[in-house]
């Protein structure tokens, strides 16, 4: 099957010059170079959106309940006389939580370098079907456009926690945020996990068929690893969030019983019975914690790329790596129980979990170990993508250090729920995830659009946004440890936490210190677009097969025939049998094309 | 706050503007290459930021570390809160030294080895050894840690009862507390939200003999060094009953009863006069006496213990608490026999 449609193409790419129409080839695109465009410009621009609201949050935690003319202008009656409404706080908890998940740094990430990369690196003329990639593109823009309609419906948007936990979430009575906003929540994340599920299941089959001549699964790189497990995690984890979704779809509107038992409301006793909400938290959470790293084996996968490349060095340890990948890949399905020590479930359960989610962080300690190890001895080309690679090894430690308190049962009991957790998240999945996407953009920039961002723009944004970030996150540890609960819309109400307030203050100038970094990557980006300057067809000097591809875009990828691999990707500053000098004379990099050389040594690849 | 809020806004959008000519103004030297590629220059410059981020970063740990762990909770009130901020100060003490020698490492490499033109790369891809090592002490440090955790936590989720328990029902509903005491025959009557009707707001069976002599409280008094189970009950949504200070939590599950038990070992009066406390209290009274909107009784906060909802429930979720009392037995009885049961609530 592969080999036909791979025949057809090679047909197809020698009558290339056929004219593509505008709607044809930038907006219902099937080449994947297009759609991963229109996924990274979408999940930027959600991002957009998803950061302003946690702006809007963080100026209520830091001065609570006092006017602001912003909410007015922005939150309309939700903001009356510039103070912020309890209902809209948890919204906006809520829907930011939702898109900076899912829709920025799961499509966003996922989508854009997935598709981009996937094709280019095996040596594919495209995705195994081009036709459902750009169904799913346009399932993930449908989603998008749903959710963010739902910011405007009268009784407010979701408003249950990005968790969406019922009661609270199936019942408008209990909370406005529940009545129409929910409805669409719930219906834009059934068409996202349709539009995840198409894209995670092209990449699984491109990945297994598609490879050129001489690329066996130990010769991918680390990237394409990382995108295929993901896709595979995906796979095997979003349906049970789409099961989850329609059980709670029913509960709300067809009378079901699945998560609700025993309820009086507002004067009256509900007819549901038999149902219970801890079911709801099973099913979420075994999505739940595999999201974590669908969001960051991606991330992950790139810093490896974007590491080895510019420390002129092989990954150290590659099968290790792969061996990390794929034990946090099968781990991470077993490990969704942590999120629950304190909901009642049985408490032998909650050893169970301890125990599995704590192996979690030997693999990840020793992806940390072999980042730092490539780093090592190597000839570092700071470049704004090695830098943001750095800068994610660097959050991924501090992130991840602390998830050994929070998978501890024990620990757990007096930190769940605290800002200590808000803390741990955002630094391991949430900034690295983000560092990896730009370190991702800044690195394929030239590969997407032809042209380089400003490096110098690349430096600032890169070290204001790492200043603001651990100045963020880093102090809110103490905060959570002090006791206090997230999703509060504000302190006010208990005097003991009166002391921890000027700490929210400096929390909230440090998130607008990182905010204001990101107009320069904003400008850089949108900027270099058009008056970039122009790219060569390998500016990093790297081997991958992406950078053997013309710089133009055409359907097809390459000319002529596909490349031909004889090695891995990762021989640069390789020495002859000799070590008088490189294996290619003045050169530090073979690209994976070029066929072995008499005077090298062959490794095991 | 408007105006100040709003000249900051101009003033950052000012220097947005002003920083990213000046950057421009800089990336385009009329001489040197703009391939927009790091040359040898930007390796070194950026190196070098690195080990000054990286002194950043430990300032900030130090500075936080410095002026933040006061705001850790006072020594735990229960019984097994000694254990859990134990094995808590160990956890963070091995994060902590990880997270230095790492960080260090990461930071310093960046600098020690960035690019100079002519310098060569080690190719060097695999070493087993080492990747072994630093397999085997995660396993090692992280097998400690389990098997302390796991012993910990049986201990607390299994806690002892004996005819001694004091049994207490929690009950949550949007968005407030409930206690109830299951009275002199020490046996709660059984409840479910069907029975609510008037002032029988627990929806408590009348009809159970073992009901009568319930107290129900808004207010959770705690006899000193007896242990406690609670049992939790929700009306409405899911909500998280939090005692910070005990080092205790438990989610309130609608349409289940979950449980906790545990022992309070300080009462409210030796807590309020420990030096912590003192301490804590005074700057909260600082904090408060420069607060206009404040009444004079605000301004002057004593400390009592806590219960509060620690799980999303609705837009009043951020107050939804209950005051704890932790007193010695005598008073605690005094306090129970001054209270109207069940049955004389619901005859009167």
């Amino acid at each position: 099957m592969s080999a036909v449609s791979q025949a057809h193409v090679e047909d197809h790419s020698h009558d290339h010059h056929h004219e593509q129409t505008f709607i044809e080839k930038y907006i219902f695109s099937t080449d994947h170079k297009m759609i991963a465009k229109q996924y990274l410009i979408t999940g930027l621009i959600m991002g957009f959106i998803g950061i302003a609201m946690s702006l809007l949050f963080r100026i209520q935690l830091a001065w609570p309940e006092k006017s602001f003319w912003i909410f007015e202008a922005l939150l309309g009656r939700f903001g009356s006389d510039g103070v912020m409404d309890p209902g809209v706080y948890l919204a906006l908890v809520t829907i930011h939580g939702t898109i900076m998940v899912f829709f920025v740094l799961t499509a966003g990430l996922s989508g854009t370098f997935s598709n981009l990369l996937i094709p280019l690196q095996i040596g594919a003329r495209d995705m195994a079907s081009g036709f459902l990639n750009m169904v799913s593109y346009w399932l993930f823009f449908i989603s998008s456009v749903i959710m963010l309609s739902s910011l405007f419906v009268e009784s407010g948007p979701a408003s249950a926690g990005w968790t969406v936990y019922p009661p609270l979430s199936a019942l408008p009575e209990a909370i406005s945020g529940s009545g129409m906003g929910m409805t669409l929540w719930l219906i834009s994340m059934a068409i996202f996990i349709a539009s995840s599920l198409l894209g995670s299941l092209n990449y699984i089959v491109t990945v297994l068929n598609l490879r050129t001549e001489g690329m066996s699964m130990t010769r991918l790189p680390l990237t394409v690893w990382a995108f295929f497990v993901t896709a595979i995690i995906g796979t095997v984890s979003f349906p049970v969030l789409l099961s989850a979704a329609l059980l709670l779809i029913m509960d709300r509107s067809f009378g079901t019983s699945f998560f609700l038992s025993d309820i009086y409301i507002q004067g009256e006793v509900l007819s549901h019975q038999g149902g219970s909400p801890v079911l709801y938290e099973h099913l979420f959470w075994f999505l739940g914690h595999p999201e974590v790293y669908i969001v960051l084996l991606p991330a992950l996968g790139i810093t490896s790329e974007v590491i080895a490349t510019n420390a002129r060095k092989p990954i150290f340890g590659y099968r290790a790596m792969v061996a990390s990948i794929l034990a946090i890949a099968f781990l991470s399905t077993i490990v969704w129980g942590h999120h629950m020590f304190v909901s009642g479930m049985n408490p032998f359960l909650g050893s169970v979990f301890t125990f599995t989610t704590l192996l979690i962080a030997i693999p990840s300690a020793v992806k940390a170990f072999n980042y730092i190890t490539t780093l090592w001895k190597g000839n570092l080309q700071m470049n704004p993508g090695m830098l943001f690679s750095i800068g994610l090894v660097s959050t991924f430690i501090t992130g991840g250090l602390t998830g050994i308190i929070l998978g501890d049962s024990t620990l757990d009991i007096n930190v769940h729920d605290t800002y200590f957790v808000v803390a741990h998240f955002h630094l391991v999945m949430g900034i690295s995830a983000l560092y990896g996407l730009f370190a991702g953009v800044y690195h394929w920039f030239p590969k997407m659009f032809g042209r380089m961002m400003n490096k110098n723009l690349g430096y600032v944004h890169f070290w204001i946004t790492a200043v603001g970030a651990y100045g963020v996150f880093f102090p809110m540890h103490f905060i959570g440890m002090a006791g206090l609960p997230r999703r509060y819309y504000t302190n006010t109400a208990f005097p003991y936490f009166d002391d921890l307030a000027d700490v929210n203050v400096l929390i909230t100038l440090f998130a607008f210190l990182t905010a204001f970094a990101q107009l320069f990557f904003i400008y850089n980006f949108i900027h270099s677009i058009f008056y970039g300057k122009k790219a060569s067809q390998n500016p990093w000097r790297a081997n991958t097969l992406e950078w053997t591809a013309p710089v133009e875009h055409i359907h097809g990828n390459w000319y002529g025939e596909l490349p031909k691999v004889y090695r891995w990707s990762y021989d640069y500053s390789k020495m002859n049998k000799e070590e008088t000098d490189y294996v290619i004379p003045g050169q530090d990099f073979i690209p994976q094309n070029v066929p072995l050389h008499d005077n090298e040594e062959e490794l095991n690849h | 706050m408007t105006v100040f809020l709003i000249i900051i806004v101009v003033a950052l959008l000012g220097v947005t503007f002003w920083q990213i000519s000046k950057i421009l103004e800089l990336s385009k030297p009329a001489d040197a290459d703009d391939s927009q590629i790091a040359d040898n220059k930007d390796n070194n410059t950026q190196g070098k930021i690195m080990l000054a981020f990286m002194v950043f970063f430990y300032l900030l740990m130090a500075y936080s570390f410095w002026n933040y762990s006061k705001l850790y909770l006072p020594e735990a009130a229960a019984e097994h809160g000694a254990d859990y901020d134990r094995l808590m100060f160990i956890s963070i003490g091995i994060i902590m030294v990880v997270q230095v020698f790492t960080q260090a490492l990461l930071h310093w490499f960046s600098y020690k080895y960035r690019g100079k033109k002519g310098q060569k790369a080690l190719f060097y891809a695999d070493n087993d050894k080492l990747e072994f090592i630093w397999t085997i002490i995660p396993v090692v440090v992280l097998a400690g840690l389990i098997i302390y955790g796991l012993f910990s936590w049986s201990e607390i989720m299994n806690p002892e009862e004996t005819e001694d328990t004091l049994v207490v029902e929690i009950y949550a509903y949007q968005f407030d507390w409930r206690a109830r005491y299951s009275g002199e025959d020490k046996t709660l009557g059984k409840a479910n939200v069907r029975f609510i009707e008037g002032v029988n707001q627990l929806g408590v069976d009348e009809s159970d003999p073992y009901a009568a002599d319930d107290v129900i409280v808004n207010e959770l008094h705690l006899p000193v060094n007896r242990s406690v189970l609670f049992k939790f009950r929700s009306q409405d949504v899911l909500h998280s009953a939090y005692f910070p200070h005990f080092r205790a939590q438990m989610n309130v599950v609608p349409g289940m009863v979950t449980e906790f038990g545990f022992t309070p070992t300080t009462t409210t009066k030796e807590i309020r006069n420990t030096d912590y406390m003192v301490d804590k209290v005074s700057t909260i009274n600082d904090i408060r006496k420069e607060r206009e909107d404040l009444d004079d009784e605000e301004k002057n906060y004593e400390f009592e213990y806590y219960l509060l909802c620690n799980k999303i429930c609705g837009v009043s979720h951020y107050n939804m608490q209950m005051k704890i009392v932790v007193e010695e037995e005598e008073e605690f009885q005094e306090w129970l026999s001054e209270q109207q049961t069940f049955g004389e609530l619901m005859n009167n």
